[in-house]
């Protein structure tokens, strides 16, 4: 039987990298965001500029579940090198949209499935003569025959269309009119709609689709930076990028037409942490962002940091590794990798941001963080969140918010005859006060360096000095635990005796993993990491709690290892939840790895039961 | 080195520059590096060359890298914020520090293994990208604080103390400046301080990428027969190009030199360089030229010294970017934050 469903099932484009599909892609999925239905677009490529496989998967949930689903109901099968596969992956039931130009050997196709075939070729030759417009205008024809199928409102369409090329008006009635060849063909000669619908709701409210690299980047302008220094990675490079135009748009003086910023393409990783350290000394608001390769680059640099005491912020967006692993595939695999980067004794700020609105909102407050705390703080993204569009809430900022500059003492203060110590503790937070440079003629400068010295920046290497120093370091990080971000709770109905923690990407796949274990009648309480170093609630959570399941994106169970690490629990009661084959983690994943574990856990013990 | 504190007590009359400083306002802590050591000859040059030019010691920020050279910022301008950061990363952070402030004078120190070796990929993009800064190699062709090993920069042929021969070709640094787009470049010696102090003035005062590479011997490691770092070695091959005498603009220019033997290059602020020429036909104006005469010189068992070339119409890395004036880190919250409105129309365009 035909998969019936309205706005809920898995749409699938199968294309050829550099084809120009991901426009047409993209404002599909927009349409289905207009029309009030949630939608999660995701993007499946490879390492590769030109000619490869690439996907682009719309999830559609009127129930507002945006994680990655798994599975295929609608395949739109642009890509003959992946016929097979893609074929091969759709659910019993689903539908396969081809190219039915060249016939097709019925080999090719299967039984439990519905096929519809457009001469998507034919028409293209028959209306164009140009090889690049073919191409592109392809994709638009199969969004149009997609509207018929699905019966969607033509009219979203047609208004996107109109938007996207404003400024460009020549291009809009074109597009129209492509959209209608593929749109008209498929009244005419096919049974529309199918089984799978498109209806207007009023799922979506005042979201807005956003990528997690753009939100972060928008999250740097709105909380000051002035600096960015960068080497392209994928999957980070769009965030400096982002950074630039926004910057260009928000942050040119209006009188001047000057830069109130300044961005470096630098020659690599290590010199594009070396540039944000020295600009942070210098007291200027700045940040690179990178992958998880760029992070083992900049690892002697973030030991000076953190023992120098100078702020820095460091997006990762997180790839799958080691080495070059997975570049274009996404993990949450440098999370070890990050909170004890470095030689010697360091640990770091991580903040875990779940979606773009958060990246967004973390990535304003990691400069908060780094100037509060004087040390790199990392705000980890991964591909998933940063390089696809989610939705989510809006962006907010409060007006009324002024930066926190941290401990700087002024020319004022020091002419005043206050005792400055750079790395003297005054108030028991472990944080000392710094100068930036330049500040007085005479007072309050130092001599920052990567060695050892004492509270007021004297080199020495006596041990007692050193352990001192060392000794502060920790406090700092246990001030740290209330500054950062907390993790959010929620709590079933039911007390019960396992809990969850995740953190990241993971966030919309394990709320519908939730719904699902509970539809089974299997409760668990949940805790959302949001920063790392841990906050207190989180040793609360886990001793309230026999089995905490801990669900990450890595084959290691980085997560757990610093929970055990920081927060000295027994390993036994952490039962790692891992994915890592480098595709997003699922609800049905989750549900069955958790429901799965569940069942054996609720086993009485037999010495128990004896006794 | 020495173990005694240095003494707080001066002589009443001691001169006094524009600020009313005197040298010891310009001094820093002792120095902890070999006695004779060329490097605190250089520090001397330092000190020297800030006090004639009255710079105001707070408004200089020291950066260097690791190894002997990079501890000298602890030595000179203590009033001065320093930076002794990582080795051979000097110039990523003095980039930084220069684009969160463009208005101190920045002094980078560094050497010859920091910026010949480990450093060699971040020495020349900080060159290429044009970093206002002086960047001053004190290179003696040898690792100092690791006992003796050599450096990129020692010549092929040249003798360790232990007795090896180096059979890598030198790296040189000033040839490499030159075509990199260094503004300004210059060598020297750290034995010739009526040379290196001008050198300095006019580094500092230069807008752009100024780079001097100063042959400081090596005490401990590198100052025996055999060696083309010793003291004997670039006293006897020293070919000197020119002298340079650092003038303001706003002095009116008196030359006391024979005519014809002077060269006056006006610079891009206002100011003029006076050059007493001694290679003759030497073009300190000319890139192309430079870069063939050192290595002509070079193949000849020369170390050529001076000014080596200058471009009068220099312009700095800001001005590639177009920054504003006024400098990133003093830029209000107002300036920064594009506020909760223009959000508001971002978020608009995302639905």
């Amino acid at each position: 039987m035909p998969i019936e469903s309205v706005n809920d099932f898995v749409l699938r484009f199968a294309n050829v990298n550099g084809s120009g599909s991901a426009s047409a892609n993209e404002m599909f999925a927009r349409a289905v965001m207009r029309m009030g239905i949630p939608v999660s677009p995701r993007n499946i490529f490879p390492s590769n500029i030109q000619g490869l496989p690439t996907w682009y998967e719309v999830r559609v949930s009127e129930a507002g579940h945006l994680g990655a689903r798994g599975g295929t109901d609608f395949m739109v099968a642009m890509n003959p090198q992946t016929w097979d596969k893609d074929v091969a992956s759709i659910e019993p039931g689903g539908y396969l949209f081809y190219d039915s130009t060249k016939p097709m050997p019925s080999g090719k196709f299967r039984d439990d499935i519905t096929v519809i075939g457009v001469p998507l070729t034919a028409i293209c030759n028959s209306q164009y003569t140009d090889p690049r417009q073919r191409q592109l205008f392809k994709n638009i024809i199969y969004v149009g025959a997609l509207s018929a199928l699905l019966d969607m409102d033509v009219a979203v369409l047609e208004k996107l269309i109109g938007e996207q090329y404003k400024g460009k008006e020549k291009l809009i009635q074109p597009n129209i009119h492509a959209l209608h060849l593929g749109r008209d063909y498929a009244l005419q000669h096919l049974t529309c709609p199918i089984g799978l619908k498109l209806q207007h709701s009023d799922g979506v409210g005042d979201r807005i689709l956003i990528e997690g690299n753009s939100a972060a980047a928008l999250g740097a302008v709105y909380g000051g930076a002035t600096v960015c220094a960068w080497y392209p990675i994928t999957p980070s490079s769009s965030l400096a990028e982002a950074f630039t135009s926004h910057c260009k748009r928000l942050r040119t003086d209006p009188e001047t037409k000057q830069n109130r910023y300044a961005i470096v393409q630098a020659e690599d990783e290590l010199a594009s942490i070396g540039m944000v350290i020295g600009a942070a000394w210098n007291g200027a608001r700045s940040f690179t962002s990178t992958s998880g390769p760029g992070i083992s680059l900049m690892q002697e640099f973030l030991g000076l940091a953190y023992f120098a005491e100078v702020p820095a912020v460091v997006f990762d967006v997180q790839r799958a590794g080691p080495s070059t692993g997975m570049p274009t595939r996404t993990q949450q695999c440098d999370l070890i990798n990050c909170a004890y980067a470095s030689h010697g004794d360091t640990k770091h700020i991580l903040l875990l941001p779940e979606d773009p609105a958060e990246a967004f909102e973390f990535g304003a407050t990691a400069f908060d963080l780094a100037d509060r705390l004087q040390t790199p703080v990392f705000v980890m993204l991964d591909l998933d969140i940063g390089m696809n569009q989610r939705l989510c809430r809006p962006l907010r900022w409060d007006d009324s918010r002024v930066y926190d500059r941290g401990k700087v003492m002024t020319a004022a203060e020091l002419e005043a005859g206050k005792d400055f110590g750079r790395y003297l503790d005054v108030d028991g937070d472990g944080i000392p006060y710094r100068t930036y440079p330049a500040t007085h003629p005479t007072k309050g400068s130092y001599f920052t360096r990567g060695t050892s010295r004492d509270r007021y920046a004297r080199y020495t290497e006596e041990g007692g000095a050193y352990v001192d120093n060392m000794q502060r370091l920790l406090r700092k990080f246990d001030t740290a635990k209330d500054l950062v971000p907390r993790p959010l709770r929620a709590n079933c109905e039911k007390p019960t005796r396992f809990g969850v923690i995740y953190f990241g990407s993971t966030s919309p796949a394990m709320d519908e993993a939730i719904a699902m274990l509970s539809a089974q009648g299997q409760h668990l309480d949940r805790l959302r990491l949001r920063a790392f170093p841990f906050h207190h609630t989180v040793d609360d959570f886990i001793s309230e709690h026999d089995f905490i399941f801990v669900v990450e994106q890595n084959r290691d169970a980085q997560m757990r290892s610093l929970i055990v690490n920081e927060c000295g629990i027994d390993p036994a009661r952490l039962i790692p939840v891992l994915h890592y084959d480098g595709t997003p983690i699922t609800a049905r994943f989750i549900t069955g790895a958790i429901g799965d574990r569940l069942d054996t856990l609720k086993v009485t013990p037999l010495r128990k039961a004896a006794s | 080195m020495t173990y005694l504190t240095k003494p707080k007590f001066q002589h009443p009359d001691l001169p006094k520059n524009a600020l009313g400083y005197t040298h010891r306002d310009y001094e820093g802590k002792i120095s902890t590096l070999c006695a004779g050591c060329g490097h605190d000859s250089i520090t001397a040059a330092v000190v020297e060359a800030c006090y004639e030019l009255s710079i105001e010691p707070h408004r200089v920020a020291k950066i260097s890298g690791i190894g002997c050279s990079s501890k000298t910022p602890d030595y000179f301008l203590g009033n001065s914020h320093g930076f002794n950061s990582v080795h051979g990363r000097m110039p990523s952070v003095l980039t930084g520090a220069n684009l969160a402030n463009r208005d101190l004078i920045y002094l980078g120190v560094s050497g010859d293994g920091d910026s010949a070796s480990i450093g060699l990929g971040q020495f020349a993009h900080c060159i290429r990208r044009g970093v206002n800064m002086l960047y001053m190699v004190e290179n003696n062709g040898v690792y100092g604080l690791t006992k003796g090993q050599f450096s990129a920069t020692a010549d092929r042929g040249s003798k360790s103390k232990r007795g090896a021969v180096n059979s890598d070709n030198a790296i040189d640094l000033a040839a490499l400046a030159l075509q990199l787009g260094a503004s300004f470049v210059a060598r020297s010696f750290s034995g010739d301080k009526t040379q290196l102090v001008p050198l300095i003035k006019a580094a500092l005062e230069h807008k752009g990428a100024a780079f001097i590479d100063c042959i400081s011997p090596c005490v401990a490691f590198n100052n025996h027969a055999g060696s083309t770092r010793s003291f004997d070695y670039v006293r006897e091959h020293n070919e000197a190009v020119n002298h340079l005498d650092f003038i303001t603009g706003r002095e009116e220019i008196k030359v006391d030199y024979e005519p014809g033997s002077v060269e006056l290059v006006k610079q891009h602020d206002g100011s003029t360089l006076a050059l007493r020429k001694l290679a003759k036909d030497y073009n300190v104006n000319n890139r192309l030229a430079a870069m063939s005469y050192l290595l002509e010189r070079n193949a000849a068992g020369e170390v050529v010294t001076g000014l080596l070339y200058v471009d009068p119409e220099s312009d700095d890395m800001h001005a590639g970017m177009n920054t504003v004036a006024q400098p990133l880190n003093s830029l209000s919250d107002k300036d920064l934050c594009p506020g909760s409105s223009a959000l508001d129309k971002i978020n608009a365009a995302l639905r």
